[in-house]
């Protein structure tokens, strides 16, 4: 084994046990849903592979932009997840004090830029955070998340378009999980792919298995170079499934059976897990030892939320203006 | 008016559509919930003019975020119950080239919050296509969906747009506050010529009511509604505040024997000021409730407008109950404080009574 394939190796590992913990932290946060602890948010169960691999490949000094699906996104950048689970609650030890709960949250010391939970908010503001980092001495870059739902907005053509007029240094990346709330995308857009319309702006693109850790990994990181060296934009496509509903509690009576349980097969954590165990890179026990640490992290997190105070009145009207 | 393409033709519904109308049930009364009641003008409607069609996300196979359009699909197909794509701007525009072609269109937002990333289709051309085009062009079409504070919904999804649309000339604005309102006003919103904003409680759409069986049922725009008499002191409102108003005036008069009139807009524009100036006159102080807010609403319009009319007849000031003047926050005991409940309303009709 050469020194290259060693470190790529162990980022497998870490994207993996960032995977756990994403999938960890979301399945309590239904559960805490259930159980009327927690109010409605959105899960990203079964896209776990694209938050990991694609955040994996980024410097701590780029910049993220996130929409309503946020946790994966935040969790792989190394946000606390007691801290999410805290704002989600609407506690005032929340990353945003309970002023946003899942679905605005901001994180400027993660730079964790803004997560918009109006469909293409994100998109709107790529460009102007792309065009702050082109102007600053750093080869930082920004990377914006968004579903194949908010490709049908017209802000998506707009954003991808200024940014490849202005040579922006913005990686978009687009989370195709077939489900724009409860229409699936098959009756929204002709296009399978989305990355198909960067094309028409100038801007290379591609669209990988999202359920593929090691693919996006490798996708991600050629277009985090791309995009650092040249000062342009890269739009990459992860082809995945929300595995659960839209928005927490969901019955999805709306979701085709055997679609869904086409993609279940495809887990993207089952995937990984038994590649590595096949390759002899980790054993069974090591696999039990990671989902043990991350099951731990998950509960003390979910305690530390629920111990949380709420805010206090006085913060209502702190933070309207600077 | 005629343009080339008759637009019954280019929705492949053939013939000129006609205007059936059924036995009147004049005097029958059936209770529905605000949401059956939304649900029923629009199938009227749907059922009298083929002209009429309705469009939104996830309105069609899911049958809408909130049940609106239970069952549309089914009755009129996919060429008149439009499932679209996440593209407000685009629905709405695509909408008012409709209207202007001579169909009826009905946008179904998800929320009204999204609506504004239409504003220019709504604001830039619904509401000025027929002044500017010299009357010769109408634009018969509604946007209407839920508005208002929910349950920790956050800034973005938590707003109320009465005092933001009806700014604009050129668009009616109505806000119902029953379930028989809300079936009246949106079919004289549907018949009538303009867009129209038909802003929803979504706190109220399971709210019961009596709401007339005749299909011929129509509430009138402009105009405003005695809902409870009194002597004492005005309130005037709309939408879910004007049911908290109520619930106040029942509890002060059974309490206190404080006797409220309360005044129920019904439509922001046009707005119907003649029953608050007589209800004024009668009580000579008044209180206006909203939900958004305060700067540059409603409330602040009603205050003015009595000002300006029946000044002489106020012994006190008008007093203005609005949201708290912050973004929407998402904690649900700072959420409680920023929305008006009871206690403050009654407060305001303490006040204008000096009775603090
Ligand atoms: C402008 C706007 N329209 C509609 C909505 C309601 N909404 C929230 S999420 C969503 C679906 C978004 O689908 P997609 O972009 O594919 O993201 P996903 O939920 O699949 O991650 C919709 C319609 C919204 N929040 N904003
Ligand atoms: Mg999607």
């Amino acid at each position: 084994m050469t020194a290259i394939e060693t470190v790529v190796d162990r980022s497998v590992t870490e994207a993996l046990e960032t995977m756990m913990l994403i999938r960890t932290f979301e399945e309590k946060s239904a559960a805490l849903r259930a159980a009327n602890l927690s109010p409605n948010m959105c899960t990203s169960v079964g896209q776990e592979a694209s938050a990991a691999g694609v955040i994996k490949n980024l410097r701590e000094d780029d910049l993220i932009l996130t929409n309503h699906r946020s946790a994966g996104h935040l969790l792989a950048r190394g946000a606390e997840p007691g801290r999410i689970f805290a704002e989600i609650m609407g506690k005032s030890t929340g990353y945003c004090k309970g002023k946003s709960g899942s679905l605005h949250i901001s994180v400027k010391e993660l730079g964790v830029v803004l997560t918009s939970t109006i469909v293409g908010g994100e998109l709107s503001l790529a460009p102007g955070v792309g065009l702050s980092l082109s102007m600053s001495k750093s080869d930082a870059i920004a990377v914006v998340f968004f579903g194949d739902g908010a490709a049908t907005e017209g802000i998506f053509h707009e954003s991808l378009n200024l940014a490849a007029v202005w040579n922006l240094p913005v990686l978009y990346v687009c989370e195709n999980n077939q489900w724009q709330a409860y229409v699936h995308r098959k009756e929204t857009m002709l296009a399978d792919h989305v990355s198909e319309f960067a094309r028409a702006y100038g801007v290379p693109s591609k669209t990988v298995d999202g359920n593929d850790v090691e693919v996006v990994l490798d996708a991600a990181r050629n277009a985090v170079d791309y995009v650092r060296t040249m000062r342009k934009p890269y739009l990459l496509e992860t082809y995945t499934y929300r595995v659960r509903g839209h928005m927490e509690p969901d019955d999805q009576a709306y979701v085709d059976k055997e679609e869904l349980a086409s993609w279940k097969r495809r887990d993207p954590i089952s995937l990984i897990q038994s590649r590595l165990q096949r390759d002899g890179e980790l054993t069974q026990d090591e696999i039990d030892v990671m989902w043990q640490r991350v099951q731990q992290r998950v509960e003390d997190a979910a305690q530390f939320a629920l111990d949380s105070p709420y805010p206090g009145f006085d913060e209502m009207t702190t933070d309207v203006y600077a | 008016m005629e343009w080339c393409a008759p637009p019954a033709r280019l929705w492949g519904m053939g013939g000129a559509p006609e205007a059936r109308t059924t036995p009147s049930r004049e005097n029958e009364m059936s209770e529905k919930s605000y949401r059956d009641a939304i649900r029923d003008a629009m199938m009227e409607e749907m059922d009298r003019d083929a002209n009429v069609l309705i469009m939104g996300e996830d309105i069609g196979v899911y049958e809408g975020t909130f049940r609106i359009t239970a069952g549309m699909l089914k009755k009129y197909g996919p060429k008149r119950v439009l499932d679209t794509p996440i593209a407000e701007a685009g629905m709405v525009g695509t909408a008012v080239g409709m209207a202007m072609l001579g169909l009826r269109p009905i946008v179904e937002m998800m929320t009204m919050n999204f609506a504004i990333v239409a504003a220019d289709q709504i604001l830039n051309h619904a509401a000025k296509v027929r002044y500017f085009s010299g009357g010769q062009v109408d634009v018969p079409m509604v946007v209407r969906g839920p508005q208002g504070a929910g349950v920790q919904l956050s800034a973005q999804h938590s707003q109320s747009f009465e005092s933001f649309y009806a700014h604009f000339p050129g668009i009616h604005v109505v806000a119902p506050a029953t379930p028989a309102d809300a079936k009246g006003l949106l079919k004289t919103a549907i018949r009538g010529n303009d867009p129209v904003i038909f802003l929803e409680s979504a706190a109220l759409y399971g709210m019961k009511g009596e709401v007339p069986d005749d299909p011929n049922f129509t509430v009138p725009f402009g105009q405003s509604r005695v809902a409870r008499e009194g002597k004492d002191v005005t309130i005037v409102s709309f939408s879910r505040m004007l049911q908290l108003s109520l619930a106040v005036a029942a509890k002060l008069a059974s309490d206190e024997g404080i006797e409220c009139e309360v005044i129920d807009l019904r439509t922001l524009r046009p707005l119907d000021m003649d029953p608050v100036y007589a209800s004024v006159t009668k009580t000579h102080r008044a209180v206006v409730v909203q939900e958004q807010w305060k700067p540059f609403g409603v409330a602040a319009e009603i205050a003015a407008n009595i000002t300006e009319t029946v000044f002489d007849e106020l012994d006190a000031p008008v007093a203005r109950v609005t949201g708290e003047d912050v973004p929407m926050p998402y904690a649900r005991n700072l959420e409680l404080l920023a929305t008006p409940h009871e206690p403050e309303i009654e407060r305001a009709v303490r006040k204008v009574l000096y009775k603090t």
